[in-house]
């Protein structure tokens, strides 16, 4: 298993996991999102190459309304 | 024609909406709809993880396709945090630099802390982004920010949310005059009126969301202020008559007048 803080909570996972693997385990697979990882943005076309790590901290966000 | 242009964009509309406050997507749809805009801003937000996965999202209703989706930075309070969620924005709106840069001073006020914001968005100009930045209504303020590379310098006409109106009109006045890249009123615009005024003192543009999301019916105000900023920017360009405390001559021939029935008695 691995530990991560996503959106400042803290969520267990078996591993091995990359970033596409736990995009869809969050069922946001095909949503439009952005995610960052420790404070580094992770492209979309990474998110199948980029694996995770315990502790990785994460922010996955999306566009709400807003002025 | 007469457009806003803004890097190097043309846009007819001269009104610019947030998404914000409304009571669901439907009434988001229908009131920006209505306001004619075709710059609509969004905030970006942490996701509710393991939540309504189905769940409809903004960008499914206001398209990107269809608006020019300006992210904001609201709720940053500092340069560090508005530079990282508009990187983000970037990302998620597939590249597009066009952004929304407020950094707030005090939650109570909302009111921009400028040291912040100058900070912001130099670090986010040298990164490429094109930002309209939210200011408070200093001149020298807006003219740092444009000398900055801002493509575009908006002040606040009164407090975000406060409905107030145009509290200081000569800054403003000063604003505009000094400056070379498009003035946009950004908050305090409370109905029609505000947005005309706004557009009369020469504004490129005005940006609002509560006025509209929070009018009794937002999608019969969005179409007010469509009018009305239609109507200011009409009534800049034609140019007004002078004030003055009397007229010196009515707007009716002075000749011809038909005689006083008491002197037609008389003779």
């Amino acid at each position: 298993m691995i530990a991560l803080i996503i959106n400042g909570q803290p969520r267990s996972f078996p591993a091995p996991l990359n970033v596409a693997g736990l995009v869809e385990q969050l069922e946001l697979q095909g949503k439009r999102i952005a995610l960052e990882r420790n404070g580094e943005i992770v492209p979309r076309s990474r998110f199948g190459a980029l694996e995770l790590h315990d502790g990785d901290a994460l922010e996955i966000v999306v566009a709400v309304g807003g002025g | 024609m007469d457009q806003l242009v803004i890097a190097g964009k043309s846009y007819s509309s001269r009104l610019l909406v947030g998404t914000g406050k409304y009571r669901d997507f439907a009434q988001t749809s229908a009131a920006i709809e209505a306001s004619g805009a075709q710059i609509v801003t969004v905030a970006i937000r942490r996701t509710n993880i393991g939540q309504n996965p189905g769940e409809p999202n903004l960008l499914d209703v206001i398209t990107p396709r269809r608006y020019t989706i300006l992210p904001n930075t609201a709720g940053c309070y500092t340069a560090q945090d508005a530079v990282r969620t508009l990187r983000l924005a970037r990302e998620l709106l597939d590249g597009h630099d066009l952004v929304k840069l407020e950094v707030l001073g005090d939650p109570q006020t909302l009111y921009p802390n400028m040291v912040e914001t100058l900070s912001a968005a130099e670090t986010l100009v040298k990164d490429g982004f094109k930002v309209m930045v939210y200011c408070s209504d200093d001149p020298i303020m807006a003219k740092q920010l444009e000398q900055i590379g801002c493509v575009a310098v908006m002040p606040l006409a009164s407090l975000i949310g406060s409905g107030m109106g145009i509290l200081n009109p000569w800054n403003l006045q000063i604003i505009i005059d000094n400056a070379k890249v498009p003035v946009l009123v950004d908050a305090g615009v409370g109905t029609a009126s505000d947005a005309a005024i706004a557009m009369e003192l020469g504004c490129d543009g005005v940006l609002m969301n509560t006025a509209i999301a929070a009018a009794r019916d937002p999608v019969l105000m969005a179409s007010a202020m469509k009018k009305a900023v239609q109507a200011g920017r009409e009534a800049y360009l034609a140019g007004r008559m002078p004030k003055k405390l009397y007229a010196a001559a009515p707007s009716s021939p002075t000749d011809g007048v038909i005689a006083p029935a008491s002197q037609d008695r008389a003779a």
